[in-house]
């Protein structure tokens, strides 16, 4: 091989590499970081892997998503600047609201509402409410879900009781799922869980929720919103917007909401969480 | 009852072998099941350590910061992972205890419920004392014979301050249907091989005998007559029973020339009897000749009466009938073989030794009481010859005056023959070798005359006893008449 032939060879090689590459530098765009909470079956990696390169199709920019156990670490990173957006639960949504924007909310069986559960074992056919569970374990999604926990310490509160002397031990599972699998393993012998996890579930992991059995369903709230914060660029949270209420409009959308098990998004205010709000006004 | 000790070797060998294989196969498969329960004991402890040093790590963590459900999903992992480990060798249950001492969480809250203390736990109790106050050692194994669970007590520490334990319960049952399984597969195994061992053994084991049980074979065949060498198998080994059989083939040899012998002897003796007969028998033929001479010497001075003539010719003729019988005595004496025997041959006895008491004043009781015109079967030569022996020995025993007496007498099966005399006597310490060859109590005697009646009586299947004293000696010969189908 000449020397000429050699520099050939090279040039070609960098113009491939470079006309390969030339998609990844016109999005020079920093990545969209997006937070993710277990409000919804946050351990489907394949889907959340297709759901990344969705939106990043769809933002012509790099998504990232970002995993944390506890909803408090994503919200904390929400106010430090370091995630732009994140699915959250409307319990943090309404106490962080001075740093927080409502984008869209998810559409659940045709409306943005979910419900909270109550749990027991399913092999417990006597308790008929959370009143029954008195000097039981208990078990709690997230210190910061409202179906996970909020709602229970509200319905404990009104009934003239506290978590610390009502139940005889309580825990956190840190998911909803989790909670499913504590009560139906019956770690616990009651649970509270966000009623969209558990319906979902019941497709996906039939064998778990077939352990428990719904003892109370709570009122209708607000389902748990993607938000933006403060300070995420404005430009890049309403093109996410835009993404995903949009994604019913198309079929790689209407796919990943099949799996999502959701209808799609829309637009809301903070009045959604009006219920939310009381309860939290009332603690 | 047959007892082991009289079984043939042909059985006794193979038993012996197979008993050997069965001990051997037994007490090898009992040493592997057992060295197999050691390891398989200490391979759970071994396993159920590193399980339990790598849980208390990690439990440390949750414990210290109330995390009931990380704790819960750190024990239930080796539960859930374990899906192809064998079940005797993974867990039952984990329990987590605080250091309290109550039950922060388990595998199966259904029987360890939250703060409940371990003394309140059946399966439990044991480990007890180790949970509140663990030892200083990483683990603590709490296996007693009479719990259900093997409990491995792990004591949960962090920077020194102690958090609390993690028992690890390991069912007992699991492991004793392991061994179970085990035992089992090795019976089959034992069987498998036992299969094999079993025939080839016995095979192995009736071909050893063999030698053995032919040799006792060809002794059982040695009698009277010894048979030829053909009608005893051949062992053809070099080894010790081939040896014992070359041995025992030389003694056949010898036996059977030493029959030869005793025939030669017994034939023999009997010429001699007729050689000591002979004397008499001239005797008895001269008298009458004598008498017969006296006789025609008086026909001849005399002559021509017809009343003498016809006198004469009786006398003649008796002289003739006398000499006559003498002779046809002696002639069926010296016949050696084959008659059966008959009233006759007892009494040309009698006249034989007629002659040998001639000299003497010797009253002789004569009772034949064969039947006439019937044959015994039993071969006359051999019973003459007897008869004969004993009567020559009464001869000369009995004194002048004295008295002998013969007794044949046959009944259905048996014949029986007395001799008894009131001469000399035979002294006791004498009786017991009396049959013995060249024992003889009188100077003339070569001693061969009553062992070759014993030899004659006893190959016949009979007895003969002798009684004496001052006042009697008496023989006396029973001898079985064989039935005509056997002879």
């Amino acid at each position: 091989m000449t020397d000429r032939t050699r520099r050939r060879v090279v040039a070609g090689v960098v113009g491939t590499l470079a006309v390969g590459l030339w998609p990844m530098v016109a999005r020079a765009l920093p990545p969209l970081r997006i937070g993710l909470t277990a409000v919804f079956l946050d351990d489907q990696v394949g889907l959340l892997a297709r759901w990344r390169s969705y939106l990043s199709a769809r933002l012509d920019r790099p998504v990232e998503l970002v995993q944390r156990r506890a909803y408090r670490e994503i919200v904390e990173q929400l106010a430090q600047g370091r995630l732009d957006c994140a699915w959250l639960c409307g319990y943090p949504y309404l106490r962080h609201r001075d740093f927080l924007r409502l984008l869209a909310v998810p559409v659940y069986r045709g409306r943005p509402l979910y419900q909270s559960y109550l749990i027991v074992p399913a092999r417990d056919a006597q308790t008929r409410g959370l009143a029954d569970l008195a000097g039981k374990v208990f078990a709690y999604s997230d210190p910061d879900s409202n179906s996970g926990y909020l709602y229970v310490q509200h319905r404990l509160r009104e009934a003239g009781l506290t978590a610390g002397s009502h139940f005889r031990r309580t825990f956190f599972t840190w998911a909803h799922s989790k909670v499913v699998d504590a009560v139906g393993t019956r770690l616990a012998d009651g649970g509270a869980v966000d009623g969209y996890v558990w319906d979902v579930l019941d497709v996906h992991r039939p064998e778990w929720t077939t352990q428990t059995r719904i003892v109370e369903k709570s009122p209708e709230f607000g389902f748990p919103p993607f938000v933006a914060a403060a300070g995420a660029d404005p430009a890049a949270s309403a093109q996410l917007q835009q993404a995903l209420l949009g994604m019913s409009g198309d079929e790689g959308g209407r796919s990943l909401l099949r799996e999502l098990h959701l209808d799609g998004f829309t637009l809301a205010d903070a009045g959604l969480y009006s219920g939310i709000a009381a309860m939290l006004a009332a603690l | 009852m047959l007892s082991f000790r009289d079984l043939s070797f042909r059985y006794k060998i193979p038993l012996r072998g197979i008993g050997l294989v069965l001990v051997t196969t037994t007490l090898l498969t009992l040493t592997l099941v057992l060295r197999e329960r050691q390891e398989l004991h200490r391979d759970i402890i071994d396993g159920a350590r590193v399980l339990g040093a790598a849980l208390v790590q990690n439990l440390a963590e949750p414990l210290r910061h109330d995390d009931v459900w990380r704790a819960f999903e750190l024990i239930r992992a080796p539960l859930q992972t374990a899906g192809a480990q064998a079940t005797e060798s993974r867990p039952v249950a984990l329990v987590v205890f605080d250091a309290a001492g109550g039950v922060y969480v388990s595998t199966d809250p259904d029987r360890f419920t939250m703060s409940m203390p371990p003394e309140e736990i059946p399966a439990i109790r044991p480990g007890a004392a180790f949970i509140r106050h663990p030892p200083p050692d990483p683990a603590i194994v709490v296996d007693r014979a009479d719990d259900d669970f093997i409990l491995l007590v792990s004591p949960i520490r962090a920077d020194g301050i102690h958090l609390g334990a993690l028992v690890m319960a390991y069912s007992k049952a699991a492991f004793t249907a392991r061994i179970a399984r085990l035992v089992e597969q090795a019976a089959i195994v034992t069987g498998l091989i036992l299969a094999v061992l079993v025939p080839v053994t016995w095979y192995w084991g009736a071909r050893m005998a063999k030698p053995l049980v032919d040799l006792a074979e060809n002794m059982g065949k040695v009698s009277s007559p010894i048979p030829p060498d053909t009608a005893f198998a051949s062992l053809g080994s070099g080894d010790e029973l081939g040896r014992a059989d070359t041995a025992f083939r030389a003694m056949v040899a010898q036996l059977r020339e030493k029959e030869a012998l005793e025939n030669e002897i017994i034939f023999a003796e009997r010429l001699a009897a007729i050689g000591r007969l002979t004397a008499g028998v001239a005797h008895e033929i001269n008298n009458p000749l004598g008498a017969m001479l006296n006789a025609i010497d008086t026909h001849q001075l005399h002559g021509g009466d017809p009343a003498f003539t016809a006198k004469t010719l009786s006398l003649l003729q008796r002289g003739l009938l006398q000499i006559r019988d003498t002779v046809s005595a002696l002639l069926v004496e010296a016949r050696p073989h084959g008659r059966a025997l008959g009233a006759q041959d007892v009494e040309d006895v009698r006249t034989l030794t007629q002659a040998n008491l001639d000299g003497k004043a010797v009253r002789l009781d004569w009772h034949n009481g064969l039947p006439r015109n019937v044959e015994i079967a039993l071969p006359a030569t051999l019973i003459r010859q007897v008869l004969l022996n004993l009567l020559l020995n009464a001869c000369l025993a009995v004194h002048e005056g004295g008295r002998i007496e013969v007794v044949a007498e046959a009944e259905a099966d048996r014949l029986k023959l007395q001799v008894a005399n009131d001469g000399d006597f035979i002294e006791a310490d004498r009786l017991g070798y009396l049959f013995e060859p060249f024992v003889s109590y009188r100077d003339q005697g070569h001693g061969l005359g009553l062992w070759v009646t014993y030899q004659i009586v006893d190959h016949l299947g009979g007895e003969i006893a002798v009684r004496s004293s001052e006042q009697e000696t008496r023989f006396t010969v029973i001898l079985p008449i064989p039935h005509e189908e056997a002879a």
